[in-house]
């Protein structure tokens, strides 16, 4: 008896507080996907909801692939992506019938960082990170003057972002020129603050990660300029900053992140009020959460995508693509 | 310092035996304090982990934190989704579990003839047990997400975790009815019982102290998950309360992982402060579960 009754207070106070019965959820904008691009869309939600009561964002994230999974199931209206969709992606969207309009949001800067008690180190090239990098470096490329004559006899000790990462599919791609292929003798880790812990105590060490975590710390650690042997798109080694990566000219280790916008979704006010609001919005938002804003042009165009209803990737949903200029890549797409 | 003192300490062993009286306390002593070395370990790593996330989270831990949305700005977010989507869960979780689980512990220990078949099942439910969680949430997705078009909802979380505490709850609940003596049953089929009052009246109100506990504890586990909960598509920003047992969802655990990975130190105080209100949350459930144990046990003593 006394157990029907603890039931049946449970079952009480379950309906009391979650409610009964099936709501229609038709005014809800359902988002999944990257988690480097989740802080920008939860600010875009945020301020989208305080304008516009009534109408309901929710955001989760599973990761880039796991978004566009959940996206391919017509699960999700918008999808958060680090990187343009892959072919198997494209092809499993194209299978369901899931068309899609790819948006280009910000930027999102990879530094590489070095220990401030590091005094020989002061730039690097595309070069020897890749020499440093490359599968073949595992176990051989272990000192410093391996990687320049004049740097020291001293082992190094390498940090970079977890391989089911976005980033460090960037960074490979970018660096050692094959996506997901690197050495794997590096200390790894899916949260960034790991690494900025580790770089932070360790003189020997190098490591990359998001220019975001970076410039919350910036007393820990020093940043390195990368010189991408390629003199025009800016001399010498650069450093990654709003002005460099907006301008292009911190190459290669800047990526556009993006979000993918259902087609038929868009027909809904509330989805269709939300891609405008997010892409008005962004440039201030952008920055405010930590990342690089597009150009002004880039927006523009963006925003005449969804006008037009311009479906696909413009990276022909190759994947990354290194150096990619989003405003020309934009204007090609909407002459 | 001295290589000789150890020896005055611990006497050889070998003169203890046989002077019973004086010496023989001293290996008890030993094994006495290596216990309790074993308890105070576990409890000071958990009493400085407390008292680190609380000193990180300490200026966050406002009524404040508890009653506000996410948020961009650190110092405005707060967890009442998460709560409430995490209280919810427990609620939903517990009154899907409950019925099947100790209704299939009653079968297994009351019902069922020993057999081949039987302890099979048995040696499954105790595998089950150890099947890592994610495990479940891709069943949880494919199964009540997909398949049984619950959509990434509150009922869909629920009826994943309970998935999760179905084998640790049947577990719990048959060890409880073991302990009930075979004789009092006996001694209920001689007052002229049958199987259905015996089970309701004697064998489940003298082993509920013990099926709560279980139930208690395995929920308190469930609230701390994570991984099934991301995999069926909980949600990790959502402004509003759940409204219905479909509603999306986010949980506490989820909202916590969120702050920790982002750059900005102030969302790793909100993180601290998170995980205080969790710690707190367990402490609650499991209190709970020493108090309904001990008020039961002294009604049937």
């Amino acid at each position: 008896m006394k157990k029907s009754l603890f039931v049946g207070v449970m079952m009480a106070a379950t309906l009391g507080v979650c409610g009964c019965g099936k709501k229609e959820q038709a005014r809800t904008v359902q988002i999944d996907g990257s988690s480097t691009v989740y802080p920008i869309t939860e600010a875009v939600a945020e301020a989208f909801q305080k304008a516009n009561p009534g109408m309901r964002v929710v955001v989760g994230v599973s990761g880039t692939g796991g978004g566009f999974k959940k996206f391919a199931a017509g699960e999700t209206d918008i999808s958060n992506a680090s990187r343009p969709i892959r072919p198997s992606e494209a092809e499993a969207c194209a299978k369901a019938g899931v068309e899609y309009i790819e948006l280009p949001v910000a930027y999102d800067g990879l530094a590489v960082l070095i220990n401030p008690r590091n005094t020989w180190a002061q730039d690097i090239t595309v070069e020897e990170l890749k020499k440093l990098w490359e599968p073949e470096a595992q176990g051989k490329i272990t000192r410093w003057n391996q990687i320049r004559a004049d740097w020291p006899d001293r082992e190094i000790h390498l940090y970079g972002a977890g391989v089911d990462s976005g980033t460090y599919d960037y960074f490979t791609q970018a660096i050692v020129g094959k996506e997901h292929s690197s050495r794997g003798d590096f200390t790894s880790s899916e949260d960034d603050n790991v690494l900025v812990q580790g770089i932070a105590g360790d003189e020997l060490a190098l490591g990359f990660f998001g220019l975001a975590y970076y410039e919350e710390n910036q007393d820990k650690l020093k940043l390195l300029p990368v010189d991408d042997g390629d003199d025009t798109n800016g001399k010498g080694a650069i450093s990654p900053s709003l002005e460099t990566v907006m301008d292009g000219t911190y190459q290669p280790l800047s990526r556009p992140i993006f979000i993918y916008v259902r087609k038929d979704a868009l027909d809904r006010p509330e989805v269709e009020a939300f891609v405008r609001f997010y892409l008005q919005k962004a440039p201030e938002l952008v920055k405010e959460v930590g990342y690089i804003p597009l150009s002004a042009r880039s927006y523009e165009l963006a925003r005449e995508r969804v006008d037009k209803r311009i479906t696909g990737s413009l990276f022909g949903g190759k994947g990354s693509q290194v150096g990619a200029k989003i405003e020309e890549l934009l204007e090609k797409e909407v002459r | 310092m001295n290589r000789a003192s150890p020896r005055r300490d611990v006497p050889p062993p070998t003169r203890l035996l046989k002077t019973p009286e004086g010496g023989a306390r001293a290996p008890e002593r030993v094994f006495e304090v290596i216990c309790l070395l074993a308890l105070m370990l576990p409890l000071l790593l958990l009493v400085v982990l407390i008292a680190q996330a609380f000193t990180d989270g300490r200026e966050r831990l406002t009524w404040e934190f508890l009653t506000s949305y996410p948020s961009r700005f650190a110092s405005q977010a707060g967890i009442l989704p998460a709560l409430v989507g995490s209280a919810c869960l427990m609620m939903l979780t517990a009154v899907i579990a409950i019925p099947i689980g100790v209704g299939a512990a009653l079968y297994l220990e009351e019902y069922a003839r020993e057999s081949r078949w039987t302890s099979f099942i048995e040696v499954n439910i105790s595998n089950l047990a150890g099947v890592p969680s994610i495990i479940y949430g891709l069943l949880g997705l494919e199964l009540f997400v997909r398949a049984m078009r619950m959509g990434r909802s509150l009922l869909a979380g629920a009826a994943t975790l309970s998935l999760l505490l179905l084998p640790m709850v049947i577990m719990a609940s048959r060890e409880a009815l073991r302990t009930v003596p075979q004789s009092t049953r006996e001694a209920c089929y001689a007052l002229g019982a049958d199987r259905w009052q015996t089970i309701r009246r004697v064998v489940l109100p003298m082993s509920l102290p013990g099926i709560l506990t279980g139930i208690i504890l395995s929920l308190a586990r469930a609230i701390g998950e994570t991984a099934p909960l991301i995999t069926i598509g909980a949600l990790t920003y959502v402004a509003f309360l759940p409204d219905s047992v479909y509603s999306p969802f986010t949980a506490l655990p989820i909202q916590i992982f969120n702050w920790i990975s982002r750059p900005q130190t102030d969302f790793h105080v909100n993180a601290a402060a998170g995980i205080v209100v969790l710690l707190a949350i367990m402490l609650v459930f499991n209190g709970a579960a020493i108090w309904l144990r001990s008020r039961f046990q002294r009604r049937f003593s």
